[in-house]
């Protein structure tokens, strides 16, 4: 028997990635899944976006796993339309018992350099979204009494202070005070919330031509090579990545029985990041 | 099915019943051997039993009954020579060491400027200087070996400051030090460091007289059922206590390969205690 199972968890971004990665673990845990993703490229994006074909791979593997998956291309910054999306899911699944706010973009500049645009469509998708899909899961979550379990996904830049990312810092930051206030106000329903803090993660979002130069200006034409020390040297553990099954074991035991207890934590997968940053 | 932490060797202090004990055990449910100490003798600041002979034998029965191995010694953490020798006898039965609980602690209670300079002392010497042992024992092997997974069992109030139980909470912050300190040096070597800090859980340490007696000054002769409300209401989820093996399970999530790019982490295991009473 599965360490989650029957559950069903309502995931954000799972078209690749990490959101892939959190619907095949916690599907091989028992788990049933809702999954939406934007696929699509925001024009203020520097790296190509998922894709609808993304998410029917997501589709095909957690079927695989002999559970069920109910996938729906939705927006996170249009609340009624994740709202259609989620009820649909739940509506089929039967009940909603896990949400993980897993949605992000990112981008990179100096704060004198961030446009307008990509400020606010950085705090769209990763503040404005993560509150969107947490308040359209409540009712579902609150419905049969039993608690749930709420994972936001920040990021080590929710805890630290990295340069050239003010707008992606500032949305990781604001979700950690989420996070808290939904610990404290939804406590006496059962619910824990807590966050995951990430360092680099070995996905297509990190993965890419557009972010290689920007972790290693003075190399030509960088690449994964190029990148691995880099990331490594904000690290204490020698690894230059971690990968998207990290975040997701982290996940499985917070959504699971053995976190039942756990809330208002911000827990940090990072290769010890914390350490020095 | 391979167990969480299959084929692993853990070494376990304040074994001998209460969280200790669920450590073993849960542990052991996860494939590990185990190596399991206590003092199994009184200390003079503390007013509740500790735990004895005959409780570390049942912890190990326990093992035993999930067929692991698992080898005892009674051993004060006080004492570095016995702990390192405990140390090596266990490992060199059992062909290894992986994981190291440093658990065992000790509570007792004094408003800060009364507590005795016996009582702050053996607080110090078993809640930190303990602690500090048993990694000090632990280091050469896991070094050795080139892996190893350390966790430090804390408290909420090695990150928050309770009235009341001073010296406590200074062992308690300190282990949370000492535990980011480790954790850097050792990254190199790819063994991890990292503490759990729970709210009050349910074992002897908390449930005797003296714990329902300071909760309820107002009742003659308070027992468990006379703290539920008081202790609730300290947490954000509606729950007085977490059980021992609510612990366990995030000792075994830290211990595991599951959280292998984890280090430097306190995680409470708190229901919410530490956010209420820090941010709320």
């Amino acid at each position: 028997m599965g360490r989650l199972e029957n559950k069903v968890a309502f995931i954000t971004g799972a078209a690749r990635g990490q959101g892939r990665s959190h619907a095949v673990r916690l599907a091989q845990e028992g788990a049933d899944i809702i999954a939406v993703d934007i696929c699509q490229q925001i024009a203020s994006v520097p790296y190509p976006m998922s894709t609808e074909a993304d998410l029917t791979e997501t589709v095909r593997l957690v079927e695989e796993e002999d559970r069920r998956i109910v996938a729906r291309k939705a927006d996170v910054r249009d609340a009624d339309g994740l709202r259609t999306a989620l009820d649909a899911g739940v509506a089929e699944l039967g009940r909603l018992d896990i949400v993980v706010a897993n949605a992000g973009i990112s981008g990179f500049a100096a704060a004198t350099d961030i446009t307008s645009q990509a400020w606010d469509d950085v705090i769209a998708v990763n503040q404005t979204g993560v509150w969107n899909t947490c308040q359209v899961a409540l009712g579902h979550l609150t419905a049969h009494g039993d608690g749930g379990s709420i994972i936001i996904t920040s990021s080590a830049a929710g805890l630290h202070a990295f340069a050239n990312l003010a707008h992606y810092a500032s949305s990781k930051h604001g979700v950690v005070g989420l996070m808290r206030v939904l610990a404290v106000e939804l406590g006496p329903q059962k619910i824990r919330v807590n966050s995951i803090h990430p360092t680099q993660v070995n996905t297509p979002m990190l993965m890419n031509d557009e972010i290689y130069p920007l972790f290693c200006p003075d190399v030509e034409n960088p690449g994964p090579d190029d990148l691995a020390p880099v990331s490594q040297s904000m690290h204490t553990l020698p690894v230059p990545w971690v990968e998207p099954v990290d975040i997701s074991n982290a996940i499985v035991f917070l959504a699971s029985e053995e976190g039942r207890y756990i809330t208002g934590v911000p827990l940090a997968v990072d290769a010890g990041a914390d350490l020095i940053a | 099915m391979a167990g969480r932490v299959e084929g692993k060797v853990a070494f376990v202090t304040g074994a001998g019943r209460g969280q200790g004990r669920s450590h073993a055990v849960r542990l052991a449910e996860e494939g590990a051997d185990i190596i399991a100490v206590d003092i199994c003798a009184p200390v003079e600041s503390v007013t509740y039993g500790m735990a004895t002979e005959a409780d570390l034998s049942e912890t190990a029965s326990l093992v035993e009954a999930l067929d692991h191995r698992v080898v005892t010694a009674v051993a004060d953490v006080r004492d570095f020579d016995r702990v390192r020798s405990v140390m090596e006898e266990g490992r060199a039965e059992l062909g290894g060491l992986d994981i190291v609980v440093a658990n065992a602690g000790i509570a007792s209670y004094a408003a800060g400027h009364e507590i005795t300079e016996a009582a702050w002392d053996e607080m110090i010497n078993i809640d930190l200087k303990g602690v500090w042992h048993t990694i000090k024992a632990a280091v050469p092997h896991l070094l050795e070996q080139g892996s190893g997974s350390i966790v430090i069992c804390a408290s909420a109030a090695g990150v928050i400051g309770p009235p009341g139980l001073a010296h406590y909470v200074a062992a308690k912050h300190g282990a949370i030090g000492l535990m980011r300190s480790f954790a850097n040096e050792l990254s190199p070597s790819m063994i991890r460091v990292n503490a759990v800090c729970p709210t009050q859980v349910d074992s002897p340490m908390i449930m005797n007289d003296e714990i329902y007696r300071m909760f309820r000054p107002d009742l003659e002769s308070p027992g468990r059922d006379d703290i539920v409300d008081v202790s609730t209401n300290m947490n954000l989820i509606p729950v007085p206590w977490v059980e021992p093996r609510d612990v366990s399970n995030a000792v075994l999530f830290l211990a595991s390969d599951e959280a292998r790019y984890i280090t430097g982490t306190a995680l409470p295991v708190d229901a919410g205690i530490v956010t209420k009473v820090v941010l709320g």
